[in-house]
């Protein structure tokens, strides 16, 4: 059953300023709404708890691509379309258009946005392995000011986030690569569209000399949070390409991730999977 | 309890002000305010496409749009694409080629289709693939639509 609708009220502020200000007000009792493609699902579902909404999406700060000081900033209402459709994204960042692509089907790129992506706090979401592969950093903003956090410190948990009860996500940064880079994404669903990931990998390597001078990986699906392969990434760091350590790579995942079993898949699938799929993007990376 | 919000649309070219629930949801709007019953209601989470209309000229799922985000908008719903008795060639296809059996993701199968020809007017089977990959059929098996979404391309002027 649906939620009740006339427990429900939505707050449509007059500025951003305005809208920080309620929060700071209530800290926790103001649930900020963007696209809504995940909050409705829950309220269709009846399985919604917050009541009070705060309606994002008509600030213009919030919106918008930009280069800016060797980086694209992408403000938090930024829909999976938009990214599809820029050309600056398809140039620096092509994970991104990937993971846009990968979402849901056309209708939800249109209202999907990136700060739902990362504030929804799923572990299986698209976008996030491909900004911890790009180095993306989360611009939070609040009555008190705006700080920024390096998005592979955002997640602390599951749905736990470095984001006090009145903050927003304002935009999220993301260094321009340099030099010769290789760039890889995956996401295994069950069918290409609207389908929620079993496992995600993604990754952005710098190639220098042969050798890997930079590299993260990015996975979503196999832990609490989207998360950084670290274990991986060192076994790799510095390697030259026509030798790289693919099996010490793969044995290393398992160090990183911690899949569970759920409706989509199962740990022993997910483990598998995953570490096939960095089998894949190495064997892509040695003949890159 | 909330009090009521106005909002004004544009539906089908046509000015509306309604009175609604804060969180009322553009689909409800559209179906028990508006009485534009051709939208419909499937899954109620984003997944199936029978709900699909275009705000702004975008396709959005309008069970997962709160009618808040529609404040001046513009709204097209199946009823906006024919023009009076004249089908839009889109319609006439899926009637020719048997594009609609039961007929309940038709409307949503349609303006998908129409924003999928207006974006890419001679679409592969992959790009209709894609445009229409939000839109699930439980009868057709596809390949009828598919078939009429061709047939509509070659036509030249699918929609509006
Ligand atoms: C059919 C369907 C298929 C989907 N497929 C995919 C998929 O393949 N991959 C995928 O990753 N996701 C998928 N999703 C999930 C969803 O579309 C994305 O997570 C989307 O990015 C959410 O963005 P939104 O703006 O719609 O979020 P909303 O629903 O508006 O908000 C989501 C959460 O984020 C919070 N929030 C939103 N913006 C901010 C902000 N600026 N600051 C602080 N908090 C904020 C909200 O309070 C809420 O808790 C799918 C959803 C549906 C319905
Ligand atoms: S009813 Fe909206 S997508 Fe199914
Ligand atoms: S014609 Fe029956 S669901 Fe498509």
């Amino acid at each position: 059953m649906r939620g009740y609708l006339p427990d429900f009220d939505v707050c449509v502020p007059a500025s951003l300023g305005e809208a920080l200000a309620l929060m700071a007000q209530a800290p926790g009792t103001l649930t900020p709404l963007a696209g809504g493609t995940d909050l409705m699902v829950v309220y269709n579902a009846g399985r919604l708890k917050a009541t009070r909404f705060l309606d994002l999406s008509s600030f213009e700060e919030l919106r918008g691509i930009r280069e800016e000081a060797g980086a694209l900033t992408f403000g938090a209402l930024t829909t999976f379309t938009e990214l599809r459709e820029c050309r600056a994204v398809h140039q620096h960042f092509p994970n991104l258009v990937k993971s846009a692509r990968a979402t849901g089907a056309l209708a939800i790129q249109n209202r999907g946005t990136l700060g739902g992506n990362i504030a929804n706090a799923s572990p299986a979401a698209d976008t996030p392995p491909s900004l911890l592969a790009y180095g993306a950093e989360v611009e939070l903003r609040s009555v008190r000011g705006s700080r920024r956090v390096a998005y592979d410190r955002f997640h602390l948990g599951y749905k736990a986030m470095d984001l006090a009860p009145d903050e927003l996500v304002a935009a999220i940064h993301v260094p321009l690569p340099t030099g010769r880079g290789f760039h890889y994404f995956r996401k295994v669903g069950t069918r290409q569209a609207q389908a929620i990931s079993k496992t995600c990998l993604a990754a952005y390597a710098r190639i220098e000399d042969g050798c890997v001078a930079e590299l993260r990986i990015g996975v979503g699906s196999v832990a609490p949070a989207p998360i950084r392969a670290r274990h991986a990434e060192a076994v790799l760091l510095g390697q030259p390409l026509a030798s790289l350590p693919m099996a010490a790579a793969r044995e290393a995942l398992l160090a990183d991730i911690s899949p569970i079993d759920d409706i989509r898949a199962t740990a022993r699938y997910r483990s598998v999977v995953t570490r096939n799929v960095l089998g894949h993007m190495l064997r892509e990376l040695a003949t890159l | 309890m909330a009090d009521r919000i106005d909002l004004t649309l544009k539906v089908n070219g046509a000015d509306h002000r309604v009175s609604v629930p804060p969180f009322a949801r553009l689909l409800d709007v559209l179906r028990e305010d508006l009485r534009l019953t051709g939208t419909k209601e499937g899954c109620g989470e984003g997944e199936c496409g029978a709900c699909t209309v275009l705000l702004n000229g975008r396709v959005v799922n309008s069970c997962l749009v709160p009618a808040v985000q529609a404040q001046g908008a513009l709204v097209v719903t199946v009823e906006g694409l024919a023009e009076g008795e004249n089908l839009s060639s889109l319609q006439a296809a899926f009637l020719t080629h048997n594009g609609a059996q039961c007929g309940f993701c038709t409307p949503g199968m349609l303006l998908s289709a129409t924003d999928l020809i207006n974006r890419c007017p001679h679409p592969s089977d992959d790009q209709i693939r894609d445009g229409l990959s939000g839109n699930l059929c439980r009868c057709t098996g596809y390949a009828k639509i598919l078939d009429s979404v061709h047939a509509a391309a070659a036509e030249g002027r699918a929609a509006r």
